[in-house]
């Protein structure tokens, strides 16, 4: 079906959503790996508006935007699993949920992540807020999709990963199982399924990323220089 | 009828105004099972593209004005995350989200003036437009936004090459607004992005759907003006 190329960074959650797509799907691709502090003339060439990862490259013709690769892989590559429903109010909804997570759940989620004390706590009421509406959504079902796993896990995916290894990292818990049992048992059966749970980022380099972005990086040199003397 | 055909007295015309009978009672309850209802407000941009789009497709509905100062119940219950419009309510089962809307009428509506492209490459294309429209048009950053877009169009007479489609339904309602910004912005669009503002006039002028949707930019700019009252 052609040649697939994915750029992406290694510890990018919207870069993860299309790896796993591609695995689900079967494709053979090549990853290239890039640096945001120095990007390749290729990625700026392939998304000349945004500038970011991921981009998909098949057949030379690049496709930007991660729900849209999504969405492109699943009707290219359309034999066998589908991620998105048939139906078109199915796959509204599909679509509603997912442009959730991306422009309020994940942002909100980031924000609380980044900052410190009063403004920590206010971003945490929202944080839990997004999170309350995806608990409901989840009520009665096995995945977002129903039975079988689907669009919107792909979407929601990071929630299995991100929140615990930041949690390890610098002890911010957020996922509690008694306010959120759907979603903790939800993580528990995406995150089983084997293509998810072989493809998580290195848990310790995720780990020294978050410090290094919380911290500030003078004072992760500071400590490491310290470190290194001694 | 039944008089005309009891005088004639054979059975063929009893037969036949059975059938067309039968048939108008199944096209009466065809159209009657379609109930769409569109909430929405009539100087929002976002609104716009979901009439346009139900215009391309030659549908029915029937429009409600909602206040923003007292939305109805009907409002809150299909949109209770966002509580915003527009919203589509097809046969009690609401859709959110103005470009979410649009892809569900074009799936539903498929055999008439299709807005997106079938071919994957293609419409994932439309889509990452249509996206970039969605997040930066409404934004500070207009003009260098219009630039872009000013390129991506060249010399197609619609974003959709020889026909209105996807991205030309997503961009067409802000140029409503244009007199707004650049009253309010000291600068000229036509001069910056003159192919930009031909597709506009030619949007107009050629599509019923969109003249008849688009409100007269001096009344958004009343409206605008309103708002900045308040």
């Amino acid at each position: 079906m052609g040649e697939v190329k994915l750029f992406r960074t290694w510890s990018s959650p919207f870069a993860l959503r299309v790896v796993w797509a591609l695995k689900l799907k079967g494709v053979e691709y090549e990853t290239i790996y890039e640096d945001l502090a120095n990007k390749s003339s290729s990625l700026l060439e392939y998304n000349p508006v945004h500038k970011k990862v991921p981009v998909l490259l098949h057949n030379g013709i690049p496709i930007c935007e991660s729900l849209v690769i999504l969405e492109y892989i699943d009707e290219t590559w359309n034999e066998g699993v589908r991620f998105l429903p048939k139906d078109p109010l199915a796959r509204a909804t599909a679509r509603f949920w997912a442009k959730f997570n991306d422009e309020q759940v994940f942002p909100s989620f980031f924000r609380y992540f980044m900052r410190q004390g009063e403004d920590q706590e206010k971003a945490k009421e929202k944080v839990l807020e997004n999170l309350k509406f995806v608990e409901e959504h989840l009520k009665g079902k096995k995945f977002f999709d129903g039975e079988v796993f689907g669009f919107l896990d792909l979407v929601f995916g990071w929630l299995v990963c991100y929140p615990g290894v930041i949690n390890k990292a610098i002890n911010l818990k957020l996922l509690d199982e008694q306010m959120f049992p759907n979603l903790c048992t939800w993580m528990e059966q995406f995150g089983d399924v084997p293509v998810i749970k072989e493809t998580w980022p290195d848990e310790e380099a995720l780990i020294h990323k978050f410090h290094k972005m919380r911290e500030g990086l003078g004072i992760y040199i500071y400590t490491k220089l310290r470190y290194e003397a001694s | 009828c039944v008089c005309v055909c009891y005088i004639l007295d054979s059975n063929i015309y009893i037969k036949l105004f059975t059938f067309l009978s039968i048939l108008l009672t199944f096209k009466y309850i065809i159209k009657m099972k379609d109930e769409i209802i569109l909430l929405d407000c009539w100087a929002s941009s976002y609104g716009m593209s979901v009439k346009i789009a139900l215009a391309e497709k030659g549908v029915e509905y029937e429009c409600r004005e909602e206040n923003f100062q007292d939305k109805s119940p009907l409002l809150l219950q299909s949109n209770h995350i966002h509580k915003t419009i527009p919203v589509l309510v097809h046969n009690g089962k609401p859709i959110c989200e103005s470009l979410i809307i649009v892809r569900y009428i074009d799936e539903v509506w498929h055999d008439k003036s299709p807005l997106l492209p079938s071919d994957p490459h293609q419409k994932s294309q439309a889509l990452f437009w249509a996206d970039y429209i969605d997040k930066k048009v409404a934004k500070k950053e207009l003009i260098e936004v219009l630039r872009n877009l000013e390129r991506e169009l060249g010399d197609k007479p619609y974003f959709g090459g020889e026909n209105v489609g996807f991205v030309d339904v997503a961009l067409v309602p802000f140029t409503s607004w244009f007199y707004t910004y650049e009253t309010r912005g000291h600068f000229s669009i036509e001069a910056e992005c003159p192919k930009l503002m031909s597709w506009a006039k030619r949007c107009i002028s050629e599509r019923k759907s969109i003249a008849k949707t688009l409100p007269h930019p001096h009344k958004i700019y009343e409206y605008a003006l309103d708002l900045l009252r308040k």
